[in-house]
């Protein structure tokens, strides 16, 4: 009807247009995806970099942007090496391929871990700096001058004695003759003019006017929009199924069952949403969880009661018993479902053998070889475009790639080469599984007279999130430290202490969560620290502070910095509660201050003070954003959120009326102070969410005298 | 079949009369830009301008928007959208940028109606428009500069 404006024919315009002058690239080939995985060389920096003859140097981002900011911020590393002007950097997504663009924290390609930046650091710098010395030769050769004297500024090549000057792209064909120099010198930090400094994001303007280009916004000539019906309970099957009323309406063309449960193609997604409410199925419940989230919270508190496997263990426990004072809580944390304002998607097309996927891939390693395997075919054979996602929170980030797979199985089962739009509506989401587990800490510890600590032990129940996965490689004799991270090693000096895991089992499946173990762990710890503290008469930032070990100088940095930045008072002042938290998570530390009103009971969130700790700041306007925004998301999770299993298996909630998010009259006032420091950078798509949860709770508790031990807080106060 | 005027230009289209504006003008007219959340207007995503008003294009049947006017974020013109386009630039609103479409449909019927808001305008204009990264102190603020630049 209209002119096709979908993600594929908008960025291959774009790169055409730009490619036009393609020169120090030479070895990325103009198509994207399967062409270039069979001849891109190995050699990483040009695999990154990108100079058009019109001067727009385009980096190829490895990560996939879904709000938390690498398009820009490894743009940045290349852009300061090159010595490039801000303005005429460009960025784009790399396709899926292994080989050139693995992050190096995991040896594989995806994003997760708040690793991004640490990972990419060196690397795109280095990218950078050899584009920059292969211009510079370029130049020196043109201009019959040394190359030492040529000086490269904001985008302008120039040598002062022969008053000769050039942008890029008027050197770039010939820069991409110049030999690649083997480890080209990066600048010492005191040098950076664009790294430190506050610089616009290169995707805001087209995510501000509709432009920008997601998943669910490919359109491709014949293709049908696929939704499926999942299981109402997780681990049941298809018993039989009933397509007569789907396939009478009028857009509905097939109907198909596959392994995740019976897929309806349409011609167009309302119709396809007609065809899945009329389909007849009933479900084998025999292998399926049935047992409601009060059943398995009994069933994970029993489990905390063993003890389970020791994951860090110090001293003798017996000193407990000659404690002053002995504490004891039991925590309960909910399932939780990430809620991406995307809902999942994806786009396969087949023909002749091969698949072309453009979807939010964040791991890119595994989704490839999944679909490949699903459609009967080689996973050199499948290429795979990264769109921009609307958010994932680590729900794009799957180890068992099983969106990939059910896209592709779409496909299979359709048994015809075709285009086929994969979409989940929101309640495929939030009742579709791959939660926040549910989790239980059950603590103990004691204090001297002194008021410090004698002993601590902590026991956490629940579901391992990468056994079962390809990501169970990365488990130690069984122990998945994802289910714990942030109940050990702890900066404190904690005396004799015992930290157990009880790993459980269910078919509900489960997956990291935007901060993963810290989502738990950190409130478990910090709130029963700060109880701790209270029935010791220390105050909650004072008493932290001395009971950090000499080494945790960052933790105490951050500690500090807040309580400035909060102009902490203590726990109660003019009728509000103050709380303060503090965590390292991903290798970045934050530590953040709640003030809390009782509005008719329930906590309203006035004001939130942040300092964050990672290392070099790349670019603090991201910083900000990123704590800014991982304050709303976990307080919005901490107020309203949970996922419950009704008795029989049933997921209770369905849309936002029932899963609330958190809207802009409840979000406080946020004050961040992004700590200098010439450490390596470190991530900040995750680190600013677990403090705030725990520092609500130790506030609220300041105010009203209650304890928080289940979250959210709807479910505990009401 | 039913007609309407989609961003200036007249459409007829032969469909269902409950199918939702919102995938009329995604599958059918390609006008991407209008986003989908949750399908039962509680995310303010998929908000168009009907006649003029803010409305959630999910629930909204094109059979009641005959002979209406709907105007998508990519048909969107005038001083008040080009305010809020330039503030959300100007202090980088947008992380992952689904909902923004929505939003600044949503703030820019705001200052049509409303030139100088208070916070509590604010508040009762953009309580409707969810975001899941939580931009909303930047939301906040750029409503705040984007009135003052209209202001002169």
């Amino acid at each position: 009807m209209t002119t096709q404006t979908n993600g594929f024919k908008a960025t291959r315009r774009g790169f055409l247009a730009g490619g036009a002058g393609l020169t120090l690239a030479l070895m990325l080939p103009l198509a994207r995806g399967r062409a270039m995985a069979e001849t891109a060389a190995p050699f990483a920096p040009n695999a990154f970099i990108r100079i058009g003859t019109d001067d727009t140097v385009t980096v190829l981002i490895k990560h996939i942007e879904m709000g938390q900011g690498p398009y820009t911020g490894l743009s940045t590393l290349v852009a300061e090496e090159l010595d490039a002007d801000w303005g005429q950097m460009r960025a784009e997504a790399a396709p899926g391929n292994d080989k050139l663009y693995a992050n190096l924290a995991f040896g594989a390609q995806g994003t997760g871990g708040s690793t991004a930046m640490a990972n990419s650091y060196m690397q795109m710098r280095k990218a950078g700096a050899t584009a920059r010395a292969m211009l510079v030769a370029a130049a020196a050769a043109e201009w019959g001058v040394p190359a030492g004297e040529i000086t490269v500024s904001k985008g302008v090549i120039a040598h002062a004695a022969s008053g000769k000057s050039s942008g890029f792209g008027a050197l770039s064909q010939a820069a991409a003759t110049m030999e690649m120099p083997a480890d080209p010198p990066v600048k010492d930090p005191s040098g950076f003019t664009l790294i430190g400094t506050d610089r616009p994001r290169l995707d805001t303007v087209a995510k501000s006017n509709g432009t920008a280009q997601f998943t669910m916004d490919v359109y491709r000539d014949g293709m049908l929009t696929v939704l499926v019906a999942h299981p109402p309970k997780f681990g049941a099957t298809v018993a039989s199924l009933d397509d007569k009323a789907a396939l009478a309406i009028a857009g509905v063309e097939m109907v198909r069952q596959i392994s995740s449960g019976v897929a309806v193609y349409a011609t167009s997604t309302f119709a396809a949403m007609k065809g899945r409410d009329a389909l007849g199925i009933t479900w084998d419940d025999s292998k399926a969880e049935t047992r409601s989230s009060a059943e398995l919270y009994d069933m994970l508190s029993t489990e905390a009661k063993t003890g389970g496997r020791v994951v860090e263990e110090s001293g003798d426990l017996a000193a407990l018993s000659a404690a002053a004072t002995l504490h004891e809580a039991e925590f309960r944390f909910p399932y939780l479902a990430h809620a991406p304002m995307e809902p999942l998607d994806a786009v396969i097309e087949v023909k002749a053998g091969k698949a072309e996927m453009w979807f939010g891939s964040q791991f890119p390693t595994f989704d490839k070889p999944t679909a490949a395997a699903a459609l009967g075919i080689k996973p050199e054979d499948v290429s795979i475009n990264v769109l921009l996602a609307g958010g994932s929170f680590g729900r794009r980030a799957q180890g068992s790639a099983h969106l990939a797979a059910e896209v592709a199985e779409i496909a299979k089962a359709a048994g015809r080469d075709g285009c086929f739009k994969l979409v989940w509506t929101r309640e495929d989401d939030l009742r579709g599984g791959y939660y926040r587990p549910i989790t239980v800490h059950r603590l103990k510890a004691g204090l001297d007279a002194d008021g410090a600590l004698v002993g601590w032990e902590n026991t956490i129940a629940n579901q391992s999130i990468m056994a079962g996965t390809p990501m169970a490689a990365m488990m130690k004799d069984g122990m998945d430290s994802t289910s714990y991270e942030g109940a050990y090693a702890l900066p404190y000096k904690m005396g004799a202490h015992r930290i157990g895991w009880a790993q459980a089992q269910s078919p509900v499946p489960v997956l990291w969560w935007r901060s993963v173990g810290h989502t738990h762990t950190a409130y478990a710890v910090e709130v029963f620290l700060d109880e701790l503290l209270e029935k010791a008469g220390k105050d909650p930032v004072q008493g932290r502070l001395d009971l950090l070990t000499p080494e945790a100088t960052r933790e105490r940095g951050v500690i500090e910095a807040v309580a400035k930045l909060a102009g902490w008072k203590g726990r109660t002042a003019d009728g509000k509660g103050y709380g303060i938290a503090m965590a390292k998570s991903f290798g970045t530390y934050v530590a953040e201050i709640v003030e809390v009103e009782d509005q008719n009971g329930f906590p309203k969130v006035t004001r939130v003070w942040c300092a964050v700790d990672c290392g070099v700041a790349v670019n603090p306007n991201i910083i900000r954003a990123q704590m800014e925004g991982g304050i709303g998301y976990a307080l919005g999770t901490a107020l309203f959120n949970e996922i419950t299993l009704e008795p029989g298996g049933t997921v209770a909630q369905g849309n936002f009326d029932s899963y609330r998010m958190l809207r802009i009259h409840e979000m406080p006032a946020v004050q961040v102070e992004v700590i200098t420091s010439t450490a390596d950078p470190t991530g900040v798509g995750e680190p600013g969410v677990p403090p705030l949860a725990p520092a609500l709770a130790n506030a609220w508790r300041a105010l009203t005298g209650k304890a928080t031990y289940q979250l959210p807080f709807a479910a505990a106060v009401a | 079949m039913t007609t309407l005027t989609v961003n200036g230009k007249e459409v007829t289209v032969d469909l269902d009369p409950d199918t939702p504006l919102l995938w009329v003008l995604r599958d059918e007219l390609r006008l991407t830009g209008t986003k989908f959340g949750c399908g039962v207007a509680q995310c303010g995503a998929c908000t168009v301008m009907l006649d003029g008003m803010p409305r959630r294009s999910c629930i909204t049947p094109i059979s009641t928007a005959e002979g209406s006017e709907v105007t998508t974020i990519e048909g969107m013109q005038g001083p008040e959208v080009t305010a809020v386009q330039a503030a959300w630039a100007g202090i980088d609103v947008p992380q992952c940028g689904w909902c923004q479409s929505g939003q600044v449909m949503s703030a820019t019927a705001l200052l049509q109606m409303v030139p100088s808001p208070t916070d509590e305008d604010i508040d009762n204009a953009m309580a409707g428009n969810v975001c899941r990264c939580a931009t909303y102190v930047r939301i906040r603020e750029a409503i705040h500069t984007a009135a003052k630049t209209l202001e002169g």
